[in-house]
């Protein structure tokens, strides 16, 4: 494994209640038989332990530790504090790994971020989505509008220099004027990284329903994208440089505020993911759990990884997947990365205004502003 | 595909078990205790024996039923083999429950005067596009079974099938069919049915081909009323072609009826309209599996091999004679197919073209009114203009490619033949729009039809109101009994081969029903509508339209590709144009945004597959200029009128 970044995600599958936009591999405690937050923290070290054993003697300490959900601070604050003290004892951690965990606003206090902050995490990240009580009704999110940067202020107060706020745009129903207060009230709680994510209606959600039903109007593409737009220039503003298509972060005194965890996603690190379908990915080999927890659960205490399927990536499908991920990076991606045949694609692309045409001369794929919001064509015009 | 024979050892199979047995080639399955034993051998049989009639009926009106019915009834099916619509062998004819191909079944009926007769049923196509085929079967005959259910009354398909029986003095034996149906009105229908024939409605039979009731009396009356084959049994053989099918281990077999003499085993034989002469490698009768025999008399009914691999080499409608010595006359009444209607055909992967060269030339062998040429389009690639003899037509040879073939094709929208005059004087025959010549068109000439419309009185103003669109003109209106009327319209058949028969089905509930014939052509303000994309012209949705209507066609058109097209990175202008004046204009506007926000814990594999799933839609559009056009879009071409129905 080398000297690479090394990062573990857990995946805590369980939320208060579910929200109708969601589609990630979550339960509401008592809705499912055979399965509860319990048995999380047993379950995460008997699969740390396992996941140890079978990968052997390595040289790299963990970088990065990624709590995410479903809704990590539905667990108390000591549960999350004994997984990660299980990461350090089985793989050790590096003397600057970061610690992430989500966090939803109303799941956390002071007590809670002292807590955290005494077990060794570094970094929070919450849910905020919109400051809109309408935007948040529509998407089943329980907090109050302002709870979310409240609880950033109640985390920088503890000792956190990394928090950060996630936000939504495009919930149907939405309105401009909503989404510049969102972005207002999220700077003004000074967080030094943000995440944008355009809604996206995914099949299957409660969402889709309604919206197929009528109930609720997709927000339109165009308008999708002026926000955006506003989102990045609000956000330059406020000294936060994008690095990645949805993700904007501060340059500062303890240097750059991005999440080094998501970046080795982009970046094709190596991680190991712990938890109900949580994905992994080792040396070219992907594989990713059960979703269901209790199925997860009775294989790990059967002594087995709780695999439900990995795919051994072919030299082709690490050359795309290298192209779609680190397209999205601000720091770009050396043209020699790309296939010969696409190489003249790179030139249209960049008379289209897709592609910043210093960084190509240098040999540099970058997203201009309009690329970004196009970037999947980008991808699939270079793959 | 229709086999014809299952595998080329069913055959001697068969053979062996009639031979092995020491029995007539004809006899039953073991099970069907009626079969007469007594019944005259094929090639062996006295005309005044035989009886030689047809089934007219609408689709859905029951004739597969009642000819299944009449197998079991004669025992040359045993029940445990009977399988629903035994004669419709192709899988397309049993799931849209219509006969495409013909057959010939021949039938040992004891009768009830105590003689086993030989009754030969003739199934005939019964679709509009057909009637040249319908036409050839029914000179086939001396007497048709007029089929009509119950419930329904007489459709104008099976009106104008009466009609042409009538003029081939035909004895008509009308029948209502499904009185067993709670909805069944056959004191109604039969004075309808009397009316039109001039029969006493006494005389209409009353069956139910589900339950088998009446079939036996039917049967009875079969041999009572129709006359017995005459012909001249010392004459040089004559024989019609009235079916001619491919198979794919025998070669084309082709169902004939004899006239005059007689057709034998080993006999050289000639085509009198191609003048080509073949072997009768072996003939028979089908009763109903494939039973050969040494010869075929006056006026029997069988089929003929040759050996030839193309049914355009025994055409329906042909004579056949013997090649020494034969008959200087001809039976008359042959003609060529004519396509009526051109659609180009274009594979949706263009490596795919051999393979539709291929699949064609396959078809083709089976279908001699099938005709195509290739074609370039710059915006679909390679493929071929095809002539077909109307709309069902066109729509069973593309269902046949793609699924007997497995092609994924674009069809243009479907168009009729134009004869363009220029002001010098030269002519032009166009069967592809995008031909249509530029500059100075002194008239332009279009097919027309003389459409019978069959409906409800009730839908008589909805019905003239769609003609009327359609630029139809009433010729006359008659009432077949108080509340069903008989509209006769001549009207363009460019104007039907859209969606016209939709139209009518949804403007009458369903009810009404339509049959058409082609009726020469006429003069007409004909032009070209292009339509443009990023300023360039496509093709492939160049349409000849009516001035008048040619300008609700273009906006129509126009909206829709702005609805079908998906929007690309940059901003893509479409026009209706004719020649160089735009005549409407819509704007796709450009993509701002196709970016997915998120990767969700690390699951690239879900993000890869996504992307892979992208790239494998972006295959499937066709990229004319710099735009990418999906399939829809050509099909949607196909149903742009105002306010087109529910697609059938």
């Amino acid at each position: 494994m080398g000297t690479r970044p090394f990062g573990v995600y857990l995946h805590v599958p369980w939320c208060s209640s579910r929200c109708g936009y969601c589609d990630f591999n979550t339960y509401v405690p008592g809705a499912i038989e055979a399965a509860s937050p319990a048995s999380f923290v047993d379950d995460a070290i008997a699969e740390i332990r396992i996941a140890r054993a079978l990968m052997g003697e390595q040289n790299a300490k963990v970088s990065t530790v990624f709590f995410g959900g479903g809704t990590p601070t539905l667990l108390p604050a000591s549960s999350l504090a004994a997984v990660l003290a299980a990461i350090d004892d089985q793989f050790g951690l590096a003397v600057d790994a970061e610690v992430t965990t989500e966090a939803n606003p109303e799941s956390v206090n002071p007590n809670y971020f002292d807590e955290l902050l005494e077990a060794g995490f570094t970094r929070i990240s919450l849910g905020m989505q919109s400051s809109a009580a309408s935007v948040l009704a529509t998407l089943d999110r329980e907090h109050t509008a302002g709870r979310a940067p409240q609880a950033a202020r109640e985390a920088f107060a503890a000792g956190f220099s990394e928090v950060s706020l996630d936000l939504i745009y495009g919930t149907p129903g939405e309105t401009d004027d909503q989404w510049q207060q969102s972005l207002h009230d999220a700077l003004a709680a000074e967080p030094t990284h943000v995440s944008a994510y355009s809604l996206i209606v995914e099949q299957g959600t409660k969402m889709a329903r309604l919206v197929k039903s009528g109930v609720l109007e997709p927000t339109d593409d165009d308008v999708l994208a002026r926000r955006y737009e506003w989102a990045d220039e609000a956000f330059r503003q406020a000294g936060l440089s994008w690095y990645e298509v949805s993700n904007w972060a501060r340059g500062g005194p303890n240097g750059f505020s991005m999440c080094r965890h998501n970046l080795g996603y982009w970046r094709n690190d190596d991680w190991l993911g712990i938890g109900a379908g949580a994905h992994s990915h080792v040396a070219g080999l992907r594989w990713w759990n059960h979703k269901h927890p209790a199925r997860c659960s009775a294989q790990v205490m059967a002594g087995e990884l709780p695999v439900a399927d990995f795919e051994r990536l072919t030299n082709s499908e690490q050359a795309v997947e290298e192209v779609m991920l680190r397209l999205r990076l601000a720091e770009g991606l050396p043209v020699d990365r790309i296939a010969s045949q696409h190489r003249a694609d790179v030139d249209r692309l960049v008379s289209e205004g897709l592609l910043s045409p210093a960084d190509a001369a240098a040999g540099l794929l970058v997203l201009t502003p309009r690329g970004r919001l196009l970037a999947d064509f980008v991808v699939r015009s270079l793959t | 595909m229709w086999i014809l024979f299952r595998s080329a050892e069913i055959v001697p199979h068969l053979m062996n078990k009639s031979t092995r047995r020491g029995l007539p080639a004809h006899v039953p399955p073991v099970g069907c205790k009626d079969y007469p034993v007594s019944a005259p051998g094929p090639g062996n049989t006295p005309p005044q024996l035989l009886r030689n009639f047809c089934i007219i009926a609408h689709i859905d009106h029951g004739k597969s039923t009642l000819a299944d019915r009449m197998l079991q009834l004669t025992g040359v099916v045993d029940p445990r083999q009977m399988r629903a619509q035994y004669l419709d062998r192709m899988d397309i004819e049993r799931e849209r429950g219509i006969t495409i191909k013909s057959q010939a079944v021949r039938l040992p009926f004891t009768a009830s005067d105590g003689v086993t007769y030989v009754l030969n049923l003739i199934d005939t196509p019964g679709h509009v596009d057909f009637t040249y085929e319908v036409s050839r079967s029914l000179a086939a005959c001396e007497g048709a079974v007029l089929l009509v259910d119950a419930a329904q009354g007489i459709e104008a398909q099976t009106l104008a099938n009466l009609y042409l029986a009538l003029e081939n003095d035909l004895q008509i034996i009308p029948v209502l069919n499904k009185i067993d149906l709670p909805a069944a009105q056959p004191e109604k229908y039969a004075a309808e049915l009397a009316n039109i024939i001039g029969c006493d409605p006494a005389d209409v039979l009353r069956v139910s081909a589900k339950t088998g009731e009446g079939v036996d009396d039917l049967l009875n009356t079969v041999v009572d009323l129709i006359p017995a084959p005459v012909g001249d049994a010392d004459a040089p053989a004559r024989a019609l072609i009235f079916d001619s099918v491919y198979d794919a281990y025998r070669g084309v077999v082709t169902y004939v009826r004899v006239i005059d003499g007689e057709l034998k085993h080993r006999e050289r034989i000639l085509m009198m309209s191609t003048k080509s002469t073949h072997e009768a490698l072996e003939v028979g009768v089908i009763s109903p599996e494939p039973i050969s025999s040494k010869a075929l008399g006056v006026g029997e009914v069988g089929y003929l091999i040759t050996g030839v691999k193309d049914v355009r080499q025994s055409r329906v409608g042909d004579t056949i004679t013997v090649a020494s010595h034969g008959a200087t006359q001809a039976l008359g009444g042959y003609r060529d197919p004519k396509p009526m209607v051109f659609s180009g055909l274009y594979p949706l992967d263009g490596s795919d073209f051999p393979d539709l060269r291929d699949a064609l030339d396959k078809l083709k062998l089976n279908d001699a009114a099938l005709v195509y040429e290739p074609e370039s389009s710059a915006a679909l690639g390679f493929g071929f203009r095809c002539g077909f003899l109307g709309l069902l037509h066109l729509e069973i040879v593309r269902e046949r490619l793609e699924r007997e073939f497995g092609l994924d094709l674009i069809s243009t929208a479907p168009n009729v033949v134009y004869q363009v005059t220029m002001d010098d004087g030269s002519t032009f025959v166009v069967t592809n729009p995008s031909e249509f010549p530029e500059g100075k068109v002194s008239k332009v000439e279009e097919p027309i039809v003389k459409a019978t419309i069959l409906a409800p009185s009730d839908y008589v103003g909805a019905i003239m109101e769609l003609c009327q669109t359609r630029r139809g003109t009433l010729q006359g209106m008659d009432y077949l009994s108080e509340d069903r009327v008989e509209m006769r319209y001549i009207l363009p058949l460019a104007e039907i081969v859209f969606d016209f028969f939709d139209q009518l089905k949804s403007r009458t509930k369903g009810y009404a029903s339509l049959d058409y014939e082609p009726s020469g052509d006429q003069e007409a303000d004909l032009v070209k509508v292009d339509i443009l994309l990023q300023g360039e012209a496509v093709d492939a949705f160049s349409a000849v339209v009516h001035r008048d209507k040619s300008y609700a066609y273009g906006v129509a058109m126009a909206a829709k590709l702005r609805e079908l097209i998906p929007r690309q990175q940059f901003e893509v202008p479409i026009q209706a144009a004719i020649g160089s004046r735009i005549i409407a204009r819509e704007t796709i506007r450009a993509i701002r945004k196709d970016v997915l926000a998120k990767c969700y814990g690390g699951d690239i594999t879900r993000k890869r597959k996504l992307l892979e799933k992208q790239k494998e839609g972006k295959k499937r559009m066709k990229t004319v200029g710099r735009v990418e056009v999906p399939q829809e879009a050509f099909i949607a071409a196909l149903s742009t009128s105002e306010d087109s129905g529910p697609k059938k």
